[in-house]
């Protein structure tokens, strides 16, 4: 059935038969330190690249297609599926641009509650981009200590929602839930441990030659790259430029919580590295104070906004006019009103933001997800050329993208 | 009975119950403060160009241009007032109302922490300049609106498909392009790798995925009934039954069943 002549493997534009010494080399898409679907073609003359073309979209899902056919609530566990490294910063992004949109207060318990658990997500993927990025460029008991610490912040997730990569733990309004018997204890129990562990990753790392020899000095992204190519998060803050929405823009608790944002200006990987260690001691920071938070705060744990958000579970059970909205938010979906917002959060890999344009329909008429990875991979085109072959797994591993959300 | 009417330019979800009298609430559009950031940067915008509409929405400034212009409006704000960041771009379908695509280009000042709209209306097939030159990060933006909106840009130094294969037909995230994919989309892989002339032997994509076909002899087993596999179907329901038997009882080499009362359980986490 299968005739040989149709399947001749065709290569883009693409001549693999050249005059000069060029030579022209497929990276992935199914290299294991591509991080996920990434192929790239690079042009190579011996060992130093002179051009590279990367080639995305094996992943792609059309999440924003299948959005304008969900209703809201609906739509919220495919964001999981973006960024599936820090699942809760896609979930809380997009609850977050529909609470604007709406016009919605969050109640005081469902905010500690979510910037706890978008603290321990960062402090997650962070840990995984260490074990990654340390296996790629060879340190291989890095891997193994930082999947240990990676498995108690992940039981944690576990404890509290029950999944450990697709967590959907926040909801448009609020959080569903109460935190566990137990819970804090636990979550403070892990965080006062985190800074001895995170110390001895960094004795086996910072000082370790081989590690500076492959990070210093390699994929330097100079200040007007970084800006040109719309590079958020550690990307920006390792050229040297300080911005942090948290700190500019604060939304949740942000405003009232103390945290320093470590700014570097080597531009390299290895200055990247060190603010991921930095920025997951105040992550740990900022866990601590919300864990004193808790306790003052009311029981609610949804907004009270019965044309956008269900009534209570017991409410439901014994009202009926909250059993009436709750059957017509389930079936037909809300209703936001007409607009549109575009509301920037900031994820572990850099700024997350969400579009939407609402026509007043329950289904969105277009939702635009700015993903960071999407930026921090196109900007490879441009950092690549003059780099050495070897490099280019250091690279990759010092953009932290993940393709699930370059894709989309 | 009628059929019921279902637009060709629209063929995404709809509400499928909306009151006759129910009016969408607006979120509010507020006017631009006489002074501020905000005031300055459409002062800036109105002097090189033609400014449509302007308000604040949200907290963020949306100004709308005529799409001719967008190259100098973003200029403007780029190089006069440090707009330095394209955070995002794309295109919003309006072509079953209005003929076109709304662009708009979400920018970002890194000093003040401020964030601008520029929208503009494109007819149809009507391309807008490439802003590639003033921000890298359009490169990929617009690859990405090409391929999945089909909104054209000149001047763009490598457009070609991002997300899409390269040799795709339509754009998929235009109202009118069915979620499920149209004929191109469905019959993709197999036109491509076994001609046109094998749409009948393979039949369409099943996109069910739980779906089970008691008579499909090549895929599913049928325990206690078997059959060679890819035997017709009516030989399935003649055949006499086969003992079910399970590779275990007899034991399996370095493998151990499960006991609860030999295993042991931890009382905490180590």
């Amino acid at each position: 059935m299968q005739q040989t002549n149709k399947l001749r493997p065709f290569f883009e534009n693409l001549e693999f038969e050249r005059d000069d010494n060029h030579m022209v080399i497929n990276f992935g898409p199914q290299h294991p330190s591509a991080h996920g679907q990434l192929r790239l073609i690079l042009e190579l003359d011996g060992e130093q690249v002179v051009r590279a073309v990367p080639d995305i979209g094996y992943l792609h899902r059309g999440m924003e297609k299948m959005a304008e056919n969900m209703i809201y609530n609906e739509f919220l566990p495919t964001t999981d599926r973006m960024d599936y490294i820090a699942a809760t910063a896609n979930n809380y992004g997009f609850a977050l641009a529909v609470e604007r949109l709406i016009g919605l207060e969050v109640p005081r318990r469902a905010q500690v509650i979510r910037t706890m658990l978008l603290e321990l997500n960062r402090i997650i993927s962070h840990l995984f981009w260490l074990a990654t990025h340390a296996l790629d460029v060879g340190a291989m008991s890095v891997f193994l200590y930082c999947f240990r610490e990676r498995e108690f912040a992940m039981d944690l997730m576990e404890d509290y929602c029950g999944a450990r990569l697709t967590h959907s733990a926040v909801r448009i309004g609020g959080v569903p839930l109460d935190l566990p018997e137990g819970w804090l204890g636990a979550l403070a129990k892990f965080v006062n441990e985190l800074p001895s562990n995170i110390k001895d990753y960094e004795d086996l790392l910072t000082e370790n030659r081989i590690w500076r020899m492959r990070l210093e000095g390699v994929g330097v992204v100079p200040p007007e790259m970084a800006r040109s190519w719309g590079c958020t998060g550690i990307m920006l803050r390792g050229s040297g430029i300080e911005y942090d929405i948290r700190k500019e823009e604060p939304y949740e608790l942000y405003d009232e919580l103390e945290f320093d944002i470590p700014v570097t200006d080597t531009c390299d990987s290895y200055g990247r590295y060190k603010l991921y260690m930095e920025e997951m001691r105040q992550s740990v920071r900022i866990i601590q104070q919300l864990i004193a938070m808790y306790d003052d705060t009311p029981p609610e744990l949804m907004a009270h906004a019965p044309q956008y958000i269900s009534a209570p579970k017991e409410d439901i059970m014994t009202q009926n006019y909250s059993l009436m909205q709750h059957f017509v938010l389930v079936t037909q979906g809300m209703r936001p009103p007409v607009g549109e917002v575009y509301v920037p959060t900031e994820s572990p890999k850099g700024e997350l933001g969400f579009y939407i344009n609402s026509q007043g329909e329950p289904y969105p008429y277009r939702l635009k997800m700015r993903a960071p990875s999407f930026w921090h991979c196109g900007i490879l085109q441009d950092l690549l050329p003059g780099t050495y072959i070897a490099d280019i797994v250091t690279i990759i591993g010092s953009t932290n993208i993940v393709f699930g959300e370059i894709d989309r | 009975m009628m059929r019921p009417y279902t637009p060709k330019d629209n063929v995404q979800a709809k509400a499928y119950y909306t009151d006759r009298f129910w009016v969408a609430p607006r979120v509010p559009e507020e006017p631009v403060p006489e002074e501020g950031v905000y005031a300055e940067d459409l002062a800036a915008v109105k002097a090189c160009c033609k400014v449509l509409k302007a308000y604040i929405q949200r907290g963020q400034l949306v100004i709308y241009i005529n799409p001719e212009d967008n190259f100098e409006a973003l200029k403007v704000l780029k190089e006069e007032r440090w707009y330095e960041m394209l955070s995002e771009m794309s295109a919003v379908d309006f072509l079953a109302e209005r003929g076109g695509f709304e662009l708009f280009y979400q920018l970002l000042n890194l000093n003040t922490a401020k964030r601008i709209r520029v929208k503009c209306f494109v007819e149809e097939n009507q391309a807008v300049e490439s802003v590639n030159p003033l921000f890298r990060s359009a490169d990929w933006a617009e690859r990405e609106m090409w391929d999945l909106m089909g909104v054209k840009v000149n001047n763009h130094p490598y457009m070609k498909r991002l997300i899409m294969p390269d040799d795709w037909e339509g754009h998929p995230l235009r109202k009118s392009y069915p979620l499920e994919g149209d004929e191109f989309a469905q019959w993709y892989e197999v036109d491509k790798i076994f001609g046109k002339e094998a749409r009948d032997i393979i039949g369409p994509e099943n996109r069910d995925p739980a779906r089970i076909d008691r008579y499909d002899t090549e895929r599913f087993a049928r325990l206690g009934h078997e059959v060679p596999r890819g035997a017709p179907a009516e030989e399935a329901e003649k055949s006499e039954e086969t003992p079910v038997r399970y590779q275990e009882e007899e034991g399996v080499f370095l493998i151990e069943k499960f006991s609860p009362e030999r295993s042991k359980v931890l009382e905490r986490r180590k």
